[in-house]
């Protein structure tokens, strides 16, 4: 898939080009890319000139796809683009469809659902912050972070029928009740990891070598992040309010009592902070409803077939990586007529060359971790 | 601003826009022409600040096109929706991606999945299928029986 315009014009016949540029090619099967991300980078020595990301390896045109398919297959598709988030996509796609129709779903949904949209983001944080170390050359971080990510896992499994792509909110609620283990062994869970995460801090943050890694490196402004379009910890981690549970709140996210975390530091160091942080506010707020969730129906009851009325329904929430919008145009009929994913990955992807100039091509492993990309999600 | 307010500021400023009613934000249609002006006095303006372009896509409606931007202003929490008409037999708007740096992708993407050409755009490739792909998978007549993504 390489673009033959890009073989003429960037690839010089000499390994050092006109400028003295060195082009050379990152992914798309490089291990620190996470999936298949081919950056075309042009160097100057050591230098960052230039990155340029080539997508499209994994795209699936899932847009298109949801074209032909019903208000309640579509939602599916949709835990393949963020595989990490899978069910905070599920939950925004199960909302748009509520929003059209206007239906209320049970007290009870809307807790399993948070609960689950919760731990997703433990389950995501905790692959980046393992994933993340081991590209910088920490490795026993990985397996500290899969120890905890195992046990949402099996939660998952237990509650869902599956470990990555959960498919279990449906529009008017989720699609089974909750498994009778679910809260004890949330519970467990929760013990577990909060005599766990000091040790994340212990191993990684206040290491001397790690910090020299990622403080200065990957700078972007609070004015730039939002020209870009960051979302979620990346632009958070440059000073900008963006968490859509607090300035958007949906569900019952306005009645639970949590911090959004906003770093000042506009650096790589920065926003491993935020999602460090966030860890601990996701916890805070299992807590205050794992022993609430109240009795009653689990989904409200809905036609069998779903018709959204003419018109235009945009709805967004905050997933691991920033805001997830969907953009549904309906023409009454049973498919969408036009469906619009707003996924934080790219617009993520589209700072990295912003950040990345200027720096050590050492760094833009570093810099990579820190954005947290995923890369169906960018290609969708 | 309150939608009542904004309103009031923008039917001042741009007498030419045109407002749609019945949708959750704030909705007007403006002409190819002039939405490089708008968008300037959009982001720009002291009293607007539109800073944050959400999202940005297109619509295919078989006899037209539709250009759909979402802005927001993290300063002011207001939103508005800017649709433009493109002509199937003219699909040129300008760009804003000087205004707005999320827009490159973004545009790109539009570009290669319904065919926009955007001008003065610093980068225009297709994004995501490959250079020598033939059509605009996006569009409501693209027919590929070989690469079939319609289920």
């Amino acid at each position: 898939m390489y673009r033959t315009t890009d073989i003429l014009t960037n690839t010089p016949n000499t390994s050092l080009g006109e400028a003295g540029y060195m082009v050379i090619n990152v992914g798309p099967q490089h291990p620190a890319t996470h999936g298949v991300l081919h950056l075309v980078i042009t160097l100057s020595g050591e230098t960052i000139i230039n990155v340029e990301p080539h997508l499209g390896y994994i795209h699936r045109s899932i847009e298109k796809m949801c074209e032909s398919l019903t208000y309640r297959q579509f939602i599916y598709t949709t835990s393949r683009m963020d595989y990490l988030s899978s069910h905070i996509n599920n939950h925004c796609c199960a909302l748009s469809v509520e929003k059209g129709l206007q239906i209320e779903i049970p007290d009870r949904a809307k807790y399993i659902r948070i609960i689950l949209d919760e731990l997703t983001r433990l389950a995501s944080h905790q692959l980046w912050w393992g994933a993340m170390a081991m590209d910088i050359g920490a490795i026993t971080p990985f397996f500290y972070a899969f120890r905890e990510r195992e046990m949402i896992n099996d939660i998952m499994e237990e509650t869902c029928g599956a470990r990555l792509t959960m498919n279990y909110m449906v529009p008017g609620g989720v699609m089974y009740d909750l498994h009778p283990n679910f809260q004890k062994k949330v519970k467990e869970f929760i013990a577990f990891f909060k005599s766990k995460i000091n040790e994340y801090d212990e191993i990684l943050t206040g290491n001397i070598i790690f910090q020299n890694r990622m403080k200065g490196v990957g700078i972007i402004s609070k004015e730039d992040a939002i020209s870009y379009g960051c979302t979620g910890p990346t632009a958070r981690g440059s000073g900008v309010s963006c968490d859509v549970r607090k300035l958007y709140p949906y569900e019952i996210y306005s009645s639970i009592e949590f911090d959004e975390i906003i770093n000042n530091g506009c650096d790589s160091f920065a926003r491993y902070e935020v999602r460090m942080q966030e860890m601990k506010q996701s916890l805070k707020i299992i807590e205050q409803l794992i022993d609430n969730i109240p009795e009653g129906d689990f989904q409200a009851k809905t036609k069998t077939v779903l018709k959204l009325p003419k018109g235009e329904f945009y709805t967004r929430v905050e997933t691991a990586r920033g805001e997830f919008g969907v953009y549904i145009v309906s023409e009454g009929g049973t498919t969408p007529y036009r469906i619009k994913f707003r996924s934080p990955g790219l617009s993520n992807l589209s700072a990295l060359n912003h950040m990345a100039k200027g720096n050590k091509i050492g760094d833009l492993v570093a810099i990579m971790g820190s954005i947290d990309l995923v890369i169906p999600d960018i290609d969708r | 601003m309150t939608n009542e307010e904004l309103k009031l500021f923008l039917s001042e400023k741009f007498p030419s826009l045109i407002i749609e009613e019945g949708n959750e934000w704030l909705t007007y249609y403006t002409e190819a022409n002039e939405w490089k002006l708008l968008a300037n006095e959009l982001c720009s303006n002291i009293s607007l600040q539109f800073n944050f372009l959400f999202c940005l896509t297109c619509i295919d409606w078989k006899t037209h096109l539709t250009m759909v931007y979402h802005l927001t202003s993290t300063t002011f929490k207001h939103t508005v929706v800017i649709k433009s008409k493109l002509n199937k037999e003219n699909l040129e708007i300008e760009t804003v991606c000087n205004i707005w740096r999320t827009a490159e992708f973004h545009e790109r993407e539009v570009y290669d999945l319904f065919g926009v050409k955007f001008l003065n755009h610093p980068d225009l490739r297709r994004l995501l299928l490959t250079d020598d792909w033939k059509g605009h998978p996006l569009l409501k007549d693209y027919e590929d029986p070989i690469n079939m993504i319609k289920l």
